[in-house]
């Protein structure tokens, strides 16, 4: 048993957004496997549940009217890793959300979950910061759309209105065209562990794969918020497919970058495994884009 | 003040309903309601794996589901595995065979992700298959008898009952 004030279970959209008015107090609860932990250890003991568990409206993945990726926020993981949208245009998400816990933790978690939770080391942070990715809400007004980097507030805390829910996760055609990206978590074991660092890089290289149109690249865990790294990519944007651009754009990293010393790692270590991680990451992008160093 | 809900599911291919406690976890109602005691209660925070069953044909913690989410799912515990006839299934054969079980604590989580695995027809590679058991714990360290037992009964779906036999 749960110690659970009470359960209240949306039965769509609409429902949630007038529960989370009706109930102000109450926690939302999706694939539960937060929510339910931190119930279960005392961080949320006794409180109400507003439930948005399996709805079927925020399932599933599609690509919308402006074939942007539209990825509802009650997805699983594991449906993520799994949907042929992805993985032609946007491997890399399913990637970096493959390793996250263990396979049935993967098989109730969401997409929406993580990012609502506004946590650092959460997976697929890094990469949908890479990515530019929109965070669709829907309230009782009606829809907002926030950009992801705006959407995290602070550690743990993330733009989200008293009314709101988070409904999907979008990537405009502009980001995904043409590009492929690397995710390297770095963490002490290989399954059921929190990233020490996370890196995800994502490069598009000119139609003759001499010269990178575009690199981008951010951290999780790099501090208190997932981020993106400018001066890095200032370093790699215009400049030629090369070993010596690699090194300067991974070098860039620490001018940006603030880790912290925590019981997982030194910031010392943070800050060197930062390094390494954005150069064998943008090493991979670039061969996934078919470009040759 | 208690608040009930009655939930109608299928449990091990039986129609079932039961008012429940809002408050209960899937393998608190499989377990006190329904006597499934293979379900076990280990961490309760999803880390071993020792409560996991399939909904819906996926493998899930147990103890991270409320027992009110299960409404209209379709619920596999190690007890559906049995046949007609009170016979046991191929994987947990192959666990006695290949020593895969000492205190058994973890054995029906482990079994239950087998079989998802074994039910989706698709022959992994051994880090693949590493991986897809990645979520369970074992205390009495049996992870290579386990891991044996699991690819033998793989490559047996699919035929390839020579290359089991060389599985070591």
């Amino acid at each position: 048993m749960y110690d659970m004030k009470a359960l209240y279970e949306a039965e769509n959209v609409v429902d949630a957004c007038r529960l989370r008015l009706e109930h102000p107090e109450a926690q939302i609860v999706a694939g539960g496997t937060d929510v339910l932990v931190q119930m279960r250890e005392g961080k949320r003991a006794g409180k109400a549940l507003i439930s948005i568990q399996g709805l079927p409206e925020l399932k599933g993945i599609r690509l919308d009217e402006n074939e942007a990726i539209r990825i509802g926020s009650g997805t699983t993981f594991s449906h993520l890793t799994r949907d042929p949208i992805i993985r032609k245009y946007m491997n890399v998400l399913g990637e970096a959300v493959d390793m996250v816990g263990g396979p049935q933790i993967r098989n109730a978690a969401t997409i929406g979950g993580n990012t609502c939770n506004g946590v650092t080391s959460a997976d697929s942070a890094s990469t949908l910061f890479a990515w530019d990715a929109v965070i669709e809400l829907t309230g009782a007004n009606g829809v907002r759309l926030v950009p992801i980097q705006s959407f995290y507030l602070k550690a743990g805390v993330v733009d989200l209105h008293p009314d709101e829910i988070e409904t999907a996760v979008l990537v405009s055609k502009e980001s995904y065209d043409r590009t492929a990206g690397f995710y390297i978590k770095y963490a002490m074991r290989n399954a059921m562990d929190i990233a020490t660092t996370g890196c995800s890089v994502n490069c598009r290289l000119s139609p003759d794969k001499k010269t990178f149109e575009r690199v981008r690249i951010a951290y999780g865990v790099a501090g208190p918020i997932p981020m993106r790294v400018p001066s890095a990519e200032a370093a790699a944007n215009g400049k030629p497919v090369a070993m010596e651009t690699v090194d300067a754009f991974a070098k860039a990293v620490l001018e940006d970058i603030h880790p912290r010393d925590s019981w997982r790692a030194s910031k010392a270590f943070r800050q060197h495994i930062a390094v390494e991680m954005a150069r064998r990451c943008l090493v991979e992008s670039v061969k996934r884009c078919g470009g040759e160093l | 003040m208690a608040q009930y809900k009655l939930v109608k599911c299928t449990i091990n291919g039986k129609p079932v309903e039961k008012m429940i406690d809002v408050r209960a976890s899937l393998t608190d109602m499989l377990r006190n309601d329904f006597r499934l005691t293979s379900v076990k209660k280990g961490c309760e925070v999803g880390e071993c794996g020792a409560c996991n069953v399939l909904i819906d044909g996926e493998a899930v913690n147990s103890c991270l589901y409320l027992a009110a989410w299960a409404e209209g799912k379709d619920i596999l515990t190690l007890e559906g595995l049995m046949g007609p006839d009170g016979e046991i299934s191929d994987i947990q054969k192959a666990f006695m065979d290949e020593t895969a079980v000492q205190c058994g604590f973890c054995t029906p989580g482990f079994i239950m992700t087998a079989t998802e695995i074994l039910n989706s027809g698709i022959e992994y590679s051994d880090d693949e298959l590493r991986k897809q058991l990645s979520g369970h714990l074992c205390r009495c360290t049996g992870y290579q008898n386990i891991f044996r037992a699991v690819k033998k009964t793989m490559l047996r779906r699919l035929g390839k009952f020579e290359e089991a036999e060389q599985v070591r």
